[in-house]
């Protein structure tokens, strides 16, 4: 059982470019930690950082209470999922499972134990003896966790390991993995880029951009309160609204400084509900993209040009072109200074 | 992002390359650079003294009549020999794609004489052609024609063209295979609902798409002649009749190893060495080694 | 196929039954030849149906040899060319996975330096430096020695530079998976790549094999004595046209039995022959 510390990690490559800028993240034992961020962030760096398998340029990580900057991927008591497997293409999936304990010297019995066990917890009994191309793509990601499991690691790592799986099985993956690494208790570290991902399955959410941690902390408190332009952006799908100020008729103060104003698109409501302060933004409306039980609302200010997108409960009956008068209570608006961080 | 995962140790790779370099060294490097020496030396007639000439060596090789016979010899041999394999695998590699049954047997024997090495591949043909015995050779005398490969020019060249050709011609027919492979079948069967009869797809369609494979075989037939065709020369022909089949190869090892020319001898290696790195700049820089398509 | 008529397909097999008996025909009357006794071989026109002395000729051949070169044994000449094949094949395949490996897989200081080194090697084949060559093997004393002949033929820049491309193939996060199973660098290389490299091996095997088997102007160079000789030049001393006493059946069965061996490898061996054919040439 361990908690994993990093602090201040930089990782600078020789060609003088600065890839995590001095990263500080506790990860509390058990906890299900994620990092989310665009592609060239630094997040997926930073695990291969933590895994050992790239040197740390400054700053510290431990495991446990051991500072590993110096040890070996082999000693650092971890396991990883990767992105494409990696599974061993001429090994048996029995044998790609056992292939980590073989190397430690571990007794044949406990081996097997230990596979059977996992394989049993993966639904994998019955394939044992195949080989990695004769799986399915959602097989072969559950040999890839089976493979991590029977290390029974100090920590997991997780490297976007559900992207190369079609929706449907991504959703039951996700569901599956969270159970299992509950179940586990094994402390974890994952990477991803999808924010929906991210949400669903971190105890501790942390968004990257370029290099820096942007914000920490629960998922849902990031949801609500994001401490910059670009989280707000990055969290949530759709994405929030985000509008000038100058362009909107607004009831009540104006926070000093602002310079951005924004509004979740469920937070949005359509005329006919006059409320206590808050916005008002006029609007003309684009197209209506109905998903079933809600539709969204694409729009844009005249005034400012600003593009909106508004949720509505069921179906939408409207004609683009139509007039919107687009309205957000007050507790509902995040503000947002010049230099994009939350007032 | 960043770069391939590599082990960290320091020694070990330098242990795991020193086979290679050591034998690099011994046999590659170090005889290379005695032949550049030697190209610039000339030694007295009972090998005590050797003094530094620059490259008169070169200057006289370049000016004996001997070796630009030699040049022309080369040339002549190697084109003649490059065209033949590549003609006569051709329609066979074609007509191979047409059938059906029978294809992997038919592969199987035209591909074995690949294995075959060359000076016994000239062998095989002098047995068949040789003046004394030869089968061909009584045939053809039967029939009067003044037939001896060993005392007339044209007939000594042809006879070690064939046997070269011979033996490349398994080489060229699974290179065409391959090339008639990777052309779409949808190509030609939009030619065929254009109104394109079967010659004038081949014409028009086929060979113009496995232009890339032909011209990747004439380079690599062209240095086959050049220097894979030592045995045949010498098992056949012996450069003879006269002068009339030495090749700049041959040239090389007769110098050296029978008319103990050193100086003359080297500073040809190195001119041969000049040929092989113009050969394989031009198969790098021109030649499409796999055909693309699409 | 589009537009193949019946008798367009009947052409196809008439020609490519014509190409396999022109191709074949050399080796059928080689082979015709050493069925024969020797005085029928030198008549002409030698019949083209087999004789009846090809128990005794191959007999003799095997265990005596040709009296005009000493009487080696074919048995021995055989033996010579196999430890020169099988030498450069497996000589070739070791220091070039090593080298390949170290290259890939490692980074340290003159990685790329030695690189070019081994590639250059591709510039300088055996024809353009034989003199130098051979005296390197004379001051070495490896004349006559089963060393010579294999050593200096084991450096190769092709065989590297075909398994330098195959690595460079394999997932960088194959490499992470197995350092994080606790392999380093003996284990990963025999326990992940060498199974991973068998059919890139095999189909160098075969190529290198027939290259060994075929070698001419070096076992020309290297053997002086009789026992020594491989049974491509063995087989080029034995002919002669001029000389009477030249063994004709023996020399003919010899000619069978050296062609033999490569032919069965690549015939065998054919799938792992075409790759080999194929990838060489990259």
């Amino acid at each position: 059982m361990a908690e994993v510390d990093l602090k201040a990690v930089r990782k600078r490559y020789p060609n003088g470019l600065e890839a995590v800028k001095g990263v500080s993240i506790a990860i509390p034992d058990k906890a299900l930690c994620v990092l989310v961020g665009p592609s060239g962030c630094g997040k997926s760096t930073l695990l291969r950082m933590v895994a050992g398998l790239e040197t740390i340029s400054e700053g510290e990580i431990s495991i446990g209470d051991r500072m590993v900057n110096q040890v070996s991927p082999t000693d650092r008591d971890i396991a990883m999922v990767f992105q494409n497997y990696a599974l061993y293409p001429h090994m048996k999936v029995y044998d790609n499972m056992a292939y980590g304990l073989r190397n430690r010297g571990t007794p044949r019995a406990e081996i097997d134990r230990r596979v059977r066990e996992a394989a049993a917890t993966l639904e994998l009994g019955h394939l044992l003896d195949r080989r990695p191309r004769e799986l399915s793509g959602g097989q072969r990601q559950r040999v890839a966790m089976g493979r991590a499991i029977v290390r029974q690691p100090k920590v997991f790592l997780f490297d976007e390991p559900l992207s190369n799986l079609d929706a449907k099985l991504r959703g039951q993956m996700r569901v599956e993995i969270k159970r299992l690494q509950r179940e586990l208790g094994v402390t974890s570290l994952y990477v991803t880029h999808d924010q929906l991902e991210a949400m669903t399955l971190a105890d501790l959410l942390v968004v990257m951009n370029a290099g820096e941690v942007e914000q920490a902390g629960d998922p849902l408190e990031i949801y609500e309160k994001p401490a910059s332009l670009f989280v707000a952006g990055f969290i949530g799908a759709p994405p929030m609204n985000l509008v000038d100020p100058a362009s909107a008729e607004l009831v009540g103060p104006i926070p000093a400084g602002a310079a951005t104003l924004g509004f979740r698109p469920e937070d949005a409501i359509l005329d006919g509900f006059a409320s206590e302060g808050g916005l008002k933004i006029r609007a003309i409306l684009d197209g209506v993209e109905p998903v079933g039980a809600e539709s969204y609302l694409h729009a844009h200010a005249p005034a400012g040009g600003a593009r909106m997108i508004v949720r509505t409960a069921g179906r939408a009956r409207m004609e683009p072109g139509t007039a919107l008068e687009i309205r957000a209570p007050a507790e509902k608006l995040h503000w947002f200074d010049a230099a994009g961080r939350r007032i | 992002m960043s770069g391939r995962v590599v082990f960290p140790n320091k020694l070990l790779p330098y242990l795991l390359l020193a086979p290679q370099l050591a034998i690099t060294a011994v046999f590659f490097y170090w005889p290379a650079s005695q032949a550049l020496k030697q190209s610039m030396q000339r030694e007295d007639p009972f090998g005590l003294r050797t003094t530094f000439v620059g490259f008169a060596n070169f200057r006289r090789v370049l000016a004996d009549p001997n070796y630009l016979n030699s040049v022309q010899v080369t040339a002549v041999f190697s084109l003649a020999t490059a065209f033949l394999a590549l003609a006569l695998a051709l329609p066979l590699a074609v007509m191979a794609e047409k059938v059906v049954r029978g294809k992997g047997l038919y592969r199987t024997l035209l591909i074995w004489p690949y294995a075959v090495a060359p000076a016994i591949a000239g062998m095989l043909w002098l047995f068949l052609f040789n003046p004394a015995m030869g089968t061909f050779s009584y045939l053809l005398r039967a029939n009067g024609v003044a037939w001896d490969p060993l005392l007339k020019d044209g007939q000594a060249m042809g006879l070690v063209v064939a046997a070269a050709a011979w033996k490349q011609i398994s080489y060229n027919f699974l290179f065409f295979v391959a090339g008639l492979q990777a052309i779409p079948r949808s190509l030609i069967e939009a030619a065929a609902i254009d109104g394109a009869s079967g010659p004038k797809r081949f014409r028009t369609i086929v060979f113009p798409l496995l232009a890339p494979t032909t011209f990747f075989l004439l380079v690599v037939n062209t240095v086959y002649a050049f220097f894979d065709t030592f045995g045949v020369i010498h098992a056949v022909t012996q450069g003879g009749p006269g002068k009339a089949t030495e090749t700049l190869v041959y040239k090389v090892y007769n110098d050296g190893f029978v008319n103990l020319q050193l100086g003359s001898s080297a500073a040809q290696s190195v001119i041969l060495m000049g040929v092989v790195i113009l050969l394989t700049a031009i198969q790098f820089r021109y030649v499409e080694r796999r055909v693309h398509y699409g | 196929m589009i537009g193949d008529s019946r008798w367009g397909i009947r052409l196809a097999h008439a020609i490519l039954i014509l190409g396999i008996v022109v191709v074949a025909f050399p080796l059928y009357y080689v082979f015709i030849a050493s069925t024969h006794a020797g005085p029928d071989i030198v008549r002409p026109p030698m019949p083209l149906t087999p004789g009846g002395h090809l128990v005794e000729n191959y007999r003799a051949a095997f265990f005596e040899g040709a009296a005009n070169l000493g009487g080696v044994p074919v048995w021995r000449l055989l033996f010579n060319t196999a430890v020169m094949a099988l030498g450069i094949a497996v000589g070739k395949i070791v220091i070039s996975i090593t080298s390949a490996y170290a290259i890939v897989f490692f980074r340290f200081p003159g990685r790329m330096v030695f690189f070019w080194i081994i590639f250059v090697t591709l510039m300088l084949p055996v024809e353009v430096r034989i003199l130098p060559t051979y005296k390197v093997m004379v001051d070495l004393n490896l004349i006559d020695t089963y060393t010579g002949l294999i050593l200096p033929l084991i450096a190769s820049a092709t065989a590297t530079l075909l398994f330098r491309q195959f690595f460079l193939t394999i997932p960088g996060e194959l490499v992470e998976a197995a350092r994080i199973d606790g392999a380093g660098p003996f284990r990963f290389f025999k326990d992940i790549l060498l199974p991973l490299s068998r059919s890139n091996i095999a189909a160098l095997f075969v190529i290198l094999f027939i290259y060994g088997w075929t070698q001419y102007l070096w076992p020309l160079l290297m053997t002086n004595r009789a026992e020594m000789n491989t049974i491509v030049i063995a087989l080029r001393k034995m002919v002669s046209f001029v000389d009477h006493g030249t063994p004709w059946h023996i020399v003919m069965a010899t000619c069978v039995l050296a062609i033999l061996p490569p032919v069965l490898v690549v015939v065998l061996m054919q799938r792992a022959f075409v790759r080999g054919l194929v990838e060489t040439e990259k």
